[in-house]
């Protein structure tokens, strides 16, 4: 493998508080603090000139289908789209088919990560039994086999006595509790936000309340048995408001937001269309602003895209009756740069560390920073580069995708992995 | 004067001009009915699918009666008869009945936005019969018809809409409409089944009986379902009668030449006394009639009929 000698490049590595114009260097896949001068003469040169170096992103939220549904998408394809986005390291969820509850399914699923993966892809396991949420899932021997946290992701564990069993059952094994905040009892048939919009379409409700009240029994949880609880995708600004209080009292729980959540409002949905259809469901303009505002402050930890691909035909219905969720990891960062740094005025550097340092370290992965020594896993970005992105011309086998045919701002142009280009702007390249 | 929509799927998006045009054309489709051949060619060689995917019995009957007074041929499928119980997708059941050549469907669906959903793939016109809690645009007309009809022009004056307004597409379609034609819209019910949020269309919300109906000119009773209160949306249906039921001490609280109104099926004793349903200031029997005229002139503005020649000439 050729090293690298990456020049030019405004390098942001919010782990080692670097952001200057300089040069990265690469040998045997690792990062290196230079190359002699034989070493640079055979480096493979990436002159990144107007672009901006930062750690290869870190989506601790997505799902790849596999198995049961690859019709959808699978770890291969999930990870091309992920290398696409500038992702290196990816986490994805148990909701699978059957759901990731056994080290069997855990086994299958890392078999195929390390068949067809091109970017890191590590597997969470299931809280509860196929997620029915009536009996603690094997959460040891889950441990064991390698995943990194564990979730009923989709949906949400309803009885608070099995939540805080398994939370006191994972804190054994150091793993983290993901959770979906949703209390199902005042969420049947609901399809949106539950608000004016709401009112007008006749569409079902989802009131912010079925989500602030999980977020507070989390909060609760975390306290009383101390075990980290990441609250996942939080909609709510009530729920911000509630993460932000606990935070201040040191508990252990952290949150993320999604750049469709930072993005879009209720109102997107006017036309009944379901590539707006997700759950949580997009809020309002006020649920926005202060997720944004978690952002800014800290209250809300990390940027993650809850990757949720569909085919056309399943989302091609009624409203009411498409499956909830869209794609995110090509259209992430552009997202999330158009909403934090151009609209909200965030630093780039504070960007780059929400999709970063900071997941990486909240599920304690070996991932997120340019630090000598550390896996050369490298994102390179134009900051500014305009591009339409085309859903059905991208890397995931679904195209279902609230930016398709948007003019975005913010465009990956080489992202690699363990010191080997995997995506040159154009094509995925599979790892050897 | 002249009618430029193919669809008819909302009341939202109709203009006052709009609904006016659809009432002066009902107007003169109504004398039709009193006829002893109540029947004009207008539609004469027309094809109309009704699909009714959700049960309905006096919507259906009166498209049918409607695109059969306007000589139109109907078929009718509802969930049963459709492939949909096979597991085919809308797109498919509408997209097959395009291609077999009908030149209007009118659709019922459980679904909010369907009707929209139809109408962004097919090629041909899209009445909606109701989508799911969204609208009925033709009861709404239907029943803005019948209010001026009986009481004039609806500008200042006072309409309250009593029950379940939450999951009622009849109430927001005549919220639409009243608000349009300038009337002073109250709701009142339990605070379960009429949030405060439903001011954002431009209404009142009240929760106490005696001040919504005080002086009002029409009030328009929606049906309680049972459903609603397996679902916790009030305690009982005793308990909602007694609090918000229609009976004869508390029509004396509405204007003396107040109209009764309701959308059907009625339950008898629950939402309304029967010596009301049927008494003098009921007209819901009228509703139903006036459902055909109304609806009647949607098929045929919708199918590129003009009102003028309507006006003039086929009445």
């Amino acid at each position: 493998m050729p090293s690298l000698w990456i020049k030019n490049a405004r390098v942001i590595d919010p782990a080692n508080k670097r952001d200057a114009v300089g040069e990265l260097f690469v040998k045997n896949g690792l990062i290196v603090d230079s190359l002699s001068a034989a070493e640079k003469k055979k480096a493979k040169v990436i002159d990144a000139d107007g672009l901006v170096a930062c750690p290869g992103l870190v989506d601790i939220h997505v799902h790849f289908r596999e198995p049961g549904q690859t019709h959808k998408e699978n770890i291969a394809t999930g990870s091309h789209c992920a290398a696409a986005g500038g992702f290196t390291t990816v986490v994805c969820m148990p909701n699978t088919s059957p759901p990731a509850s056994n080290t069997g399914t855990i086994q299958f699923i890392k078999d195929a990560i390390k068949r067809d993966a091109v970017v890191k892809v590590l597997p969470t396991g299931c809280i509860t039994v196929d997620m029915k949420g009536e009996k603690l899932a094997s959460i040891g021997s889950l441990a064991k086999a390698g995943v990194v946290a564990i979730t009923d992701d989709g949906d949400c564990v309803q009885s608070n006595e099995l939540m805080r069993r398994a939370c006191e059952y994972a804190k054994m094994f150091d793993l983290p509790l993901m959770d979906h905040c949703q209390d199902h009892s005042m969420t049947v048939g609901a399809v949106m936000n539950e608000g004016e919009v709401s009112a007008r379409l006749g569409l079902r409700g989802w009131p912010n309340a079925a989500e602030d009240l999980i977020v507070a029994r989390n909060i609760i949880l975390a306290t009383y048995t101390g075990a980290h609880i990441h609250l996942q995708h939080i909609s709510s600004a009530n729920s911000v408001e509630l993460i932000r209080r606990a935070k201040s009292r040191g508990v252990s729980i952290s949150a993320e937001a999604t750049p469709h959540h930072i993005a879009l409002t209720d109102d997107c949905i006017e036309t009944y269309d379901p590539k707006f259809k997700m759950n949580p469901p997009l809020r309002t303009a006020a649920d926005r602003d202060a997720i944004i505002e978690g952002l800014r402050d800290g209250s809300i930890d990390i940027v993650a895209t809850d990757h949720a691909p569909h085919t056309d035909y399943e989302k091609d219905q009624e409203f009411d009756y498409a499956p909830n969720g869209i794609l995110g990891l090509e259209t992430s960062l552009a997202v999330t740069l158009d909403v934090l740094v151009r609209k909200h005025r965030f630093r780039l550097p504070k960007v780059i560390d929400l999709m970063t340092r900071k997941p990486a370290e909240l599920m304690k992965l070996p991932a997120g920073t340019l630090s000598v020594g550390a896996a050369a896993d490298i994102c390179l970005f134009d900051p500014k580069e305009e591009w339409t992105y085309d859903a059905k011309a991208g890397f995931s086998k679904s195209s279902n995708s609230p930016w398709h045919g948007e003019t975005l701002r913010g465009r990956v142009k080489t992202t690699i992995v363990d010191g080997k280009v995997i995506y040159d702007g154009k094509t995925v390249k599979k790892r050897g | 004067m002249s009618w430029n929509r193919r669809h008819l799927l909302t009341l939202e998006e109709l203009s006052l001009d709009e609904l006016n045009q659809i009432h002066s054309t009902a107007t003169a489709f109504k004398k039709i009915l009193t006829r002893s051949v109540k029947k004009v060619p207008a539609l004469r060689g027309k094809t109309i699918v009704n699909l009714f995917l959700e049960p309905s019995t006096r919507t259906r009957m009166a498209f049918d009666m409607a695109a059969k007074r306007l000589s139109a041929d109907v078929i009718s499928l509802d969930a049963k008869t459709s492939s949909t119980t096979k597991g085919e997708s809308l797109r498919d059941t509408a997209q097959n009945i395009e291609a077999l050549q009908a030149d209007m469907i009118v659709v019922r669906h459980s679904a909010p936005g369907s009707p929209l959903y139809l109408s962004k793939i097919l090629g041909i016109p899209v009445i909606n019969a109701g989508d799911g809690a969204h609208e009925h645009p033709t009861q709404g007309l239907l029943d803005t018809f019948t209010m001026r009809e009986r009481i004039g022009d609806l500008k200042g004056r006072r309409v309250v809409i009593l029950g379940d307004i939450l999951y009622s597409r009849v109430a927001r379609s005549n919220i639409q409409a009243l608000i349009k034609f300038g009337a002073d819209v109250t709701l009142c019910g339990p605070s379960t089944l009429v949030p405060h949020r439903f001011e954002s269309f431009g209404v009142k919300v009240s929760h106490n009986l005696r001040e919504a109906l005080h002086d009002a000119e029409v009030v328009m009773l929606l049906r309680i379902q049972h459903e609603r209160q397996n679902a916790g949306m009030f305690p009982s249906i005793g308990e909602y009668t007694s609090m918000f039921g229609l009976n004869q001490e508390r029509a004396a609280w509405l204007h003396p030449d107040a109209i009764i109104m309701h959308p059907g099926p009625i339950n008898r004793g629950v939402e309304i006394d029967s010596e009301l349903a049927d008494g003098p200031r009921s007209v819901i029997l009228d509703q139903v009639t006036n459902g055909i005229a109304v609806r009647m002139a949607v098929l045929y503005l919708c199918s590129g009929g003009q009102p003028e020649y309507v006006t003039s000439s086929a009445a």
